[in-house]
């Protein structure tokens, strides 16, 4: 029940791995650590919820936070290896528009 | 005709660091039910985000007071409550925040804490929100009712 936040912060590349729970109580932490990282002119900030086993809306308002974040500084924000829970929840709420994700999507649906 | 049911009753603390502890209990009765993997995770998003506003709204995250759940367990569905016993937030302005997001709509505008109550919405069968004496969402999901899991939410277009 709770969120590890790993960061490799190389340069201009910035690698977020997550594994754990995003909610109401992990995601001050998240935001405390992934907007800094956006604020870096030109910075490209790479966010891994691979492990990440559990999202809600919390989660989607630090996304956003960041997104917002990456249109003032110029850099950009990717979410990459969600599963298909988490991926959900941005598509329900149409976010998978405005957000870059990458997905396997011959994954995706398949199950 | 009366129902019988089983009525689980569970309180804690306003504060965030509970939610996680609910999603446990939640998960344990509905997989007790028989619900699927699917809807039992669809259950645990609709907790997390009524307690989530129960603790920032009604107590301004002073973390104080008490939030009341209820499972109502019956044959052919649960139903949740979430009580917070206390403040009360403007439901129609939570309403009139809540939606997704559309197309048109610029970053700038972007709700960054709307979903809530919007995806309650979308991941239960039934919600009713009373906010007459504090607030009280009350949400219901059927067994059964979707065998095939989320995924048919992709495909079936021509519906």
């Amino acid at each position: 029940m709770n969120l590890n936040i790993n960061v490799d912060d190389n340069e201009k590349l910035k690698t977020v791995t997550l594994s754990g729970e995003i909610d109401a109580y992990t995601a001050p932490k998240l935001k405390e650590t992934l907007l800094p990282l956006t604020q870096e002119d030109q910075a490209v900030v790479k966010v891994d919820l691979e492990g990440v086993s559990y999202m809600d809306s919390t989660g989607l308002g630090v996304f956003i936070s960041a997104l917002k974040s990456t249109k003032e500084y110029d850099s950009q924000l990717t979410l990459v290896k969600m599963n298909d829970r988490v991926y959900r929840l941005f598509e329900i709420t149409g976010l998978t528009e405005i957000i870059d994700i990458e997905t396997d999507s011959t994954v995706r649906g398949g199950m | 005709m009366t129902e019988t049911f089983d009525f689980i009753e569970i309180k804690i603390p306003a504060k965030a660091e509970y939610v996680g502890v609910v999603r446990l209990s939640i998960s344990g009765i509905a997989n007790r039910m028989g619900f699927a993997y699917d809807d039992i995770e669809d259950l645990k998003v609709g907790i997390s985000e009524a307690i989530t506003n129960a603790v920032k709204h009604a107590y301004n995250e002073t973390g104080e007071g008490e939030i009341t759940l209820g499972f109502g367990v019956y044959e052919d569905r649960l139903e949740v409550m979430v009580a917070d016993h206390g403040g009360s937030f403007d439901l129609k302005k939570v309403k009139e925040d809540t939606g997704p997001y559309q197309e048109e709509d610029s970053i700038e505008e972007l709700r960054e804490g709307g979903f809530g109550l919007f995806l309650i919405d979308a991941l239960m069968d039934k919600v009713e929100i009373n906010n007459k004496y504090g607030v009280i969402v009350l949400m219901t999901k059927y067994l059964h009712e979707n065998e095939v899991g989320f995924n048919d939410d992709q495909i079936s277009t021509t519906q």
